[in-house]
């Protein structure tokens, strides 16, 4: 047990270190605009996904159970998922830059998730559900995606500005252009809210097996509604009003915002019902 | 000794007229090579031909002789007198023609500095060249390093990344505001030279479609039929405006043609699709206000000349670094060219064969330190008769050769063959200028 504990936790530190890596090559591209240096990039993070992949299946293997039951667990997850995605979009677009302000972030996830207690403990019999699981999977996939749309909507604003007040040099360059940036936001908010949806149905669900109600309004509960109406309502005006660029960046940034409340800040702040471990 | 020399003309100093007479069409220039090749005052020689510049490059035997027997051959070719073109023309001698054809490779010397299709138009100069056997190994390697200072210039500067037209920086923006320019359409409003500019240049970045509006509508079908556009009406440039990406407005109106609440409305009806306004107008056609509704980017031609100006400075920083790449490369060049010649060759590969017979003979001695003083001396005498006998055929051959490409040949094998590098050539020259 030891042996192997000890395996999901190099894996890990080494998909960070790789990470790490990964960062700096896609920040010395944005600076430099060098190919080699994105491809680099790509190439490393790469191999920091399949070492971060071999981790959590360790992990799983070791702990018998889908490891996503504590903060540590979490962040390692939601990284996973923000790097996967990104490795999914530079396949499908040449928007390299978004890697330089991805990787950051799950940077900061792991090494956030570094200073954490790691151990397995036993798995709390709250959490042994066939639902938690699914519960927490559709909720970090579309907090991961609305990562990508929050990046999507500070590239445009910068980009917006930039062209609205005329300043086109370094920075327009870099950037790519509105309305693709615009368009990536747009999908993207089509993948992340229906998994949002998801999320908090198979959260109810779980919640009537494990305390009999399908909602007790504790804290994450209400911080993910208000979480989901903030982006009901981006979606709402989108498809309605046509709302789109800027309109449409503040409110996928204050989505974000909201959703790492209601991750991280629930935890931390306010104590309730999914508080299951001090971390 | 033979001598580099490039002679011709280009955009800076002859005008177009000139060049034009004086350019050699491609199915000609096969023709025209063999015709160079046939003055004994040179052996090899490249022809360039754009329609910026007539280039004709030569390693000379007798520089005075083949610059003459050039210029007469421009005259008759073209069957134009001299007195027409010569005042245009340009001769670089030396290390100022090797300069010269490493900043046009490089598109220094270009109209729009930083161009890439020089670097291809001279390739394909250089392989009809090579298909004439008109060039030999000063040309090749000429050109080869001319090449790899052109790709160095491209991957170490930004020379050429960025647009210093006006008309370019309106098709760059385009691409930042909608990403590609296909199926996009235009608006233009009034017909000038700029605005009809600005709407070639977007065409050809792949916009689609072309509408055309103007005060007076036959003026406005005839552009139309010239874009194969669509004209519209005047009054029903609101319509337009609800369908477009992109506006160019170019009219001499003296009040404001588009206003604020005018687009503001527009732009609901467009359910806020953005739109890209270019006012080339003097005085301007569109209110400066409508540039602060949301969607909506105003960029009048000052805002456009400003970034175009701010390219141009960021280009001439980088012309002065690829400068600094040419200059370098120019210095290789030079050495390698020196080397050509006989006696520092010779100087230099029995220094090498000396200073290997040393070496070997030192190991020797040591490994027998009870050889006799005579014994020493018979072996020092064996070796360097070795090293005599060995090179006595080839460099007697090399002295006694009168023609000169065969001789280059032999040199620059030789060297290749016995790593008698330009280096270490370049520093006995240096050496010998010091004990001079």
């Amino acid at each position: 047990m030891v042996e192997s504990l000890a395996m999901n936790i190099h894996f890990f530190k080494f998909a960070s270190f790789l990470y790490l890596f990964g960062t700096l090559a896609y920040l010395s591209y944005i600076i430099f605009l060098k190919d080699t240096l994105s491809k680099i990039a790509v190439a490393v993070v790469s191999i920091g996904f399949a070492f971060h992949t071999l981790a959590l299946l360790t992990r799983y293997v070791e702990a018998g159970y889908t490891p996503v039951t504590n903060l540590y667990e979490s962040l390692s997850f939601f990284a996973w998922m923000i790097i996967g995605i990104l490795l999914i979009a530079s396949l499908k677009y040449k928007v390299k830059v978004l890697g330089s302000f991805l990787t950051p972030i799950a940077l900061i996830l792991m090494l956030f998730a570094l200073a954490l207690p790691k151990e397995i403990f036993p798995l709390a019999p709250v959490l042994k559900s066939f639902w938690h699981p699914f519960h927490v999977i559709f909720a970090f996939l579309g907090n991961a995606i609305f990562t990508f749309t929050f990046c999507c909507g500070v590239m445009y604003l910068i980009q917006e500005h930039q062209l609205k007040s005329k300043r086109i040099g370094a920075i327009t360059k870099r950037l790519p252009p509105l309305n693709l940036l615009d368009d990536l936001s747009y999908q993207s908010l089509k993948f992340g809210f229906p998994l949002l949806t998801l999320g908090i149905i198979t959260g109810a669900v779980w919640a009537e097996y494990a305390w009999g109600r399908y909602w007790n309004w504790d804290p994450k509960e209400t911080w993910s509604l208000i979480t989901w109406l903030l982006y009901a309502a981006l979606l709402h005006q989108r498809l309605t009003v046509g709302w789109r660029g800027r309109k449409a960046a503040i409110m996928a940034i204050v989505g974000f915002l909201a959703v790492l409340f209601t991750f991280l800040g629930v935890n931390l702040i306010l104590p309730g019902l999914h508080a299951y471990s001090n971390w | 000794m033979t001598e580099l020399l490039v002679i011709g003309l280009n955009h800076k100093t002859a005008s177009i007229d000139v060049r034009e007479r004086l350019a050699f069409p491609e199915g000609g220039i096969e023709r025209a090579l063999s015709r160079v090749k046939s003055f004994p005052s040179l052996k090899e020689n490249m022809i360039l031909s754009t329609c910026n510049r007539v280039e004709i490059y030569a390693a000379a035997r007798e520089t005075e002789k083949a610059i003459h027997d050039l210029k007469e051959f421009f005259s008759q070719y073209h069957k134009i007198s001299s007195k027409e073109f010569e005042k245009s023309l340009y001769t670089h001698v030396g290390e100022e023609a090797v300069r010269h054809i490493f900043r046009v490779a490089s598109s220094l010397d270009s109209m729009v500095v930083g161009e890439p299709q020089i670097l291809g138009q001279i390739k394909s100069a250089y392989n009809m060249a090579v298909e004439s056997k008109t060039s030999g190994l000063i040309l090749h390697r000429l050109l080869h390093r001319a090449f790899h200072v052109a790709k160095r210039v491209r991957t170490e500067t930004k020379v050429g990344n960025s647009a210093v037209s006006v008309s370019f920086v309106a098709v760059e923006l385009a691409k930042k505001i909608f990403g590609t320019l296909e199926k996009r359409t235009v608006l233009l409003i009034g017909a000038g030279e700029m605005s009809e500019l600005a709407a070639r240049h977007l065409v050809s970045g792949g916009i689609e479609k072309v509408l055309l509006t103007n005060r007076t509508y036959e003026r406005a079908v005839e552009l139309a039929q010239e874009f194969r556009g669509e004209s519209i009406p005047f009054e029903e440039m609101n319509q337009g405006l609800k369908k477009v990406d992109i506006v160019i407005s170019a009219t001499d109106s003296t009040h404001y043609l588009i206003e604020h609440d005018q687009v503001a409305k527009v732009m609901k009806d467009r359910k806020q699709k953005p739109i890209f306004f270019i006012d080339i107008a003097d005085p301007r056609d569109i209110e400066p206000k409508v540039g602060d509704i949301e969607n909506v980017y105003l960029y009048n031609i000052d805002d456009l000349q400003k970034v175009a100006n701010e390219n141009i400075q960021d280009r001439e920083k980088e012309a002065r670094k690829a400068e600094t790449i040419v200059q370098g490369e120019v210095v290789k060049f030079v050495n390698w060219y020196h080397s050509l010649e006989v006696t520092p060759t010779i100087i230099a590969l029995r220094e090498k064969f000396e200073a290997i017979r040393n070496r070997e003979l030192g190991k020797i001695l040591s490994l027998y330190p009870t050889l006799t003083e005579k014994e020493k001396q018979s072996l020092e005498a064996m070796t360097s008769a070795i090293i005599n006998k060995i090179l006595h055929g080839p460099l007697t051959l090399l002295k006694q050769t009168d023609e000169e490409a065969m001789s280059d040949l032999y040199l620059d094998a030789l060297r290749t063959l016995f790593q008698v590098s330009e280096k270490t050539l370049g520093e006995s020259d240096t050496e010998k200028e010091k004990e001079d």
